[in-house]
């Protein structure tokens, strides 16, 4: 760990010092820099109105006092932290936090452990594999509302195919989205198989790159194949899982619609998330309450950009 | 030179871009402002299952015609409608004419954004007052109703024949039990509602809490807890099943119309596919805790016409708002929604065409707005807790005692 650091402000020197050696002073350089400008001018234009105004207007809507009123003349006084107070002091942010984190960290878990077990499994090429692995994908493919209206059918208390499952093998119903021990569980089983082909892909390809020669010389060293999944697939996949499970993380964070269309976040705030959350303040009532709903959005974002610095210094260390 | 000029020709195109995008921008802005004399209107309402060609489509632009104008007409969802209206208001672009949902109007006029009704000078006075009080405020109406809906319950003839129930029996909750338990023991279902953690699942469970006596502003009174255990002890005695908790009222319709459930609560606009359903149905009110008819939510749209800069625009605004909502109107706008008019001499008009709909002006007239007797804003800060309550306690995680004290205590915060 103590790599990073001084290796850092180290890369940061080479880069001025090299960027200052290769630039001579002649005229047709500032030429140069405003056509740099120019190419770089479209992109600078998408990330201020895509993402840094809508950034700035959610801080603005979290640390204002919205009411319907001053939301349409747009005098809403500025009240501080009081928005995020208010949510923090709120009996649901507990809940919601700790299902945020649970819904998280579980889905990941059970996704990678998967889909590295398939993608292991694919890589070993046998006849219709690549049909398979393309079937596999079929979760990825499906438009969110059309796979969370289905999981939501089938773990129905009534009508549901997984009760009938169970009914036939002789166990009681579960009230899968209706009871408050089960709704979370249904989300995350559902947001599991969602998130398996994303794993599987990204593993795969990372198998493909693992020399075939390696596993040669162990087998001829007499490692069985547990032994070469241990000591040859796993150190050589690091790097990809690393950027697998952190990408997973940052998605995942932010799952709202998945939950959204099978339990809205319920029964009760059984299974409701940050995001829920924050829809739900905003969006989900007939007065809506816009400052504590960006409030919500906001630490939700500021969790995310926790890991997504993470995900920077990991890929750092890697490139390093 | 030639990489110079292409780097020009590439900043030209950048700037052009953004400027005719400026351009798009300010052009339906201005569009949308101007031109009082003719032109195009804009029509909001919550009816995306009728397109262009359907009866009421053809009536809005037929309205829009009349008054010497196109309307536009766009249609969304209804649980959108009330934030797409706040949004385009703090544009400065609301649309001429709004159908709302009529608890959105005290939210509307919260906000700014809504007219009097007195100060475009449209008559509301032959309107029934407990269908227009959800959107009066302080005494003044912000919009006319374009017809009104409420719940019932629905009840499957054979089923209810098979367990030997006569409907008329039904009188209060206790002999709504006992038909539901002799239901179930012929193996059929009870009764199914929606009781979803949304703004529709309050709206079911108002008959019952306003049945039992029940008031708003205090929802963990005695009364509050006798409903709310009512539902709760019937999902747990397997009368009513465990989904309720997931049912929008539609899916809880889907249920009813399996057939297999004796009752269903919903609302005036299923009767045309309660006729599609394939059985022989009636409708009764809903009962109160001790008998007679419980008081019913209103539901339905008001018209309501959004503040605009330009106060010239009110003239046609009006004009077409008549042509919706005249006495004289009322009777196809209705028939074309299946609502039951506002007003008593086309309900009369109603029930002499279409029998079936006899139950239902009954039980608008007992209706109450859930916005009504001065709650306005304050009705959303207490629904919220109280479908939470619901969750909570027919999911088994709360009694109904301790589910309505946790949202008395959230209602009163706010």
């Amino acid at each position: 760990m103590t790599v990073v650091p001084a290796d850092r402000p180290r890369r940061a020197e080479a880069k001025a010092a090299g960027s200052d050696a290769a630039s001579p002073r002649r005229p047709g350089r500032l030429r140069g820099r405003l056509a740099a400008l120019a190419f770089v001018a479209p992109l600078i234009a998408y990330l201020a109105a895509f993402y840094l105004y809508p950034l700035y207007r959610n801080l603005d809507l979290s640390l204002r006092d919205y009411t319907v009123r001053s939301f349409v003349s747009g005098d809403a006084p500025f009240t501080g932290w009081d928005n995020f107070r208010k949510v923090l002091d709120d009996p649901t942010f507990g809940p919601a936090l700790r299902h945020t984190l649970v819904f998280t960290f579980v889905s990941i878990a059970f996704q990678y452990v998967i889909g590295l077990a398939l993608a292991v499994f694919f890589n070993r090429h046998f006849r219709l594999a690549p049909t398979l692995r393309a079937l596999f994908l079929i979760p990825w493919l499906l438009p969110l509302i059309v796979s969370a209206s289905s999981w939501s059918w089938m773990f129905n208390s009534e009508s549901g195919v997984v009760n009938y499952a169970l009914h036939v093998i002789g166990v009681d119903p579960v009230g899968w989205l209706t009871s408050p021990d089960w709704a979370l569980t249904s989300v995350i089983v559902a947001n599991i198989w969602i998130g398996i082909p994303f794993n599987l892909v990204i593993l795969y390809s990372g198998l493909q790159n693992v020399p075939a020669e390696l596993y040669e010389a162990a087998a001829l060293d007499g490692a069985g194949a547990w032994q070469q999944f241990r000591r040859i697939t796993v150190p050589l996949l690091r790097p990809v899982s690393a950027i697998t499970l952190l990408l997973g993380l940052v998605y995942t964070l932010k799952v709202f619609d998945l939950i959204w269309i099978m339990t809205k976040g319920g029964p009760g705030d059984s299974s409701s998330t940050l995001a829920t959350w924050s829809y739900q303040l905003g969006f989900g009532t007939l007065l809506p309450r816009f400052g504590p709903g960006a409030a919500v959005g906001n630490i939700l974002i500021l969790i995310a950009l926790v890991f997504g610095l993470l995900y920077i210094r990991v890929q750092r260390r890697q490139e390093a | 030179m030639i990489p110079s000029r292409r780097t020009l020709l590439a900043a030209l195109a950048a700037v052009g871009t953004l400027a005719s995008l400026a351009a798009c921008a300010g052009g339906s802005d201005s569009s949308g402002a101007s031109d009082a004399g003719g032109g195009t209107y804009s029509f909001w309402d919550p009816y995306p299952q009728f397109d262009a060609s359907s009866a009421w489509g053809k009536r809005v632009s037929r309205c829009g015609t009349k008054a010497g104008v196109t309307l536009k007409r766009t249609a969304y969802d209804t649980t959108d409608l009330g934030n797409k209206a706040l949004l385009a208001a703090q544009q400065g672009n609301a649309p001429d004419v709004m159908l709302v949902d009529n608890p959105v109007v005290s939210t509307l006029v919260e906000a700014g954004i809504l007219n009097r009704t007195s100060d475009l000078g449209l008559d509301t006075k032959s309107v029934q007052q407990n269908i227009i009080g959800a959107g009066t405020i302080d005494g003044a109406a912000y919009g006319i109703p374009i017809g009104a809906n409420t719940l019932g319950l629905y009840y499957n003839k054979k089923v209810l024949s098979a367990a030997g129930v006569d409907p008329a029996s039904v009188k209060d909750w206790n002999s709504l039990t006992a038909a539901l338990q002799k239901v179930r023991s012929t193996g059929k279902k009870g009764i199914t509602f929606s009781a979803i953690g949304t703004e529709e699942g309050s709206f079911q469970f108002l008959p019952w809490f306003w049945g039992a006596g029940a008031d708003l502003k205090e929802l963990n009174s005695a009364k509050g807890v006798a409903a709310l255990s009512l539902w709760k002890q019937w999902v747990d005695d397997g009368l009513a099943p465990k989904d309720v908790l997931q049912n929008t009222q539609t899916t809880s319709w889907q249920e009813f119309a399996t057939g297999e459930y004796a009752f269903g609560e919903n609302g005036t606009w299923q009767l045309g596919n309660a006729d599609k359903a394939g059985f022989d149905y009636g409708v009764i009110n809903i009962p109160a805790q001790k008998g007679g008819s419980a008081p019913v939510p209103t539901g339905g749209e008001f018209v309501t016409v959004p503040v605009q800069k330009d106060t010239a625009r009110y003239d046609v605004t009006g004009k077409i708002v008549t042509c919706l909502t005249s006495d004289a109107n009322l009777l196809a706008s209705d028939t074309t929604l299946t609502y039951v008019a506002p007003v008593a001499a086309v309900q009369a008009e109603q029930v002499r065409q279409n029998p079936k709909l006899k139950p239902w002006v009954a039980a608008v007239a007992a209706a109450r707005g859930r916005t009504s007797g001065g709650l306005g804003t304050t009705y959303p800060t207490i629904s919220q807790p109280l479908w939470t309550a619901v969750q909570a306690a027919l999911s088994g995680g709360k009694s109904a005692q301790s589910a309505l004290d946790t949202a008395q205590a959230g209602a009163q915060k706010g």
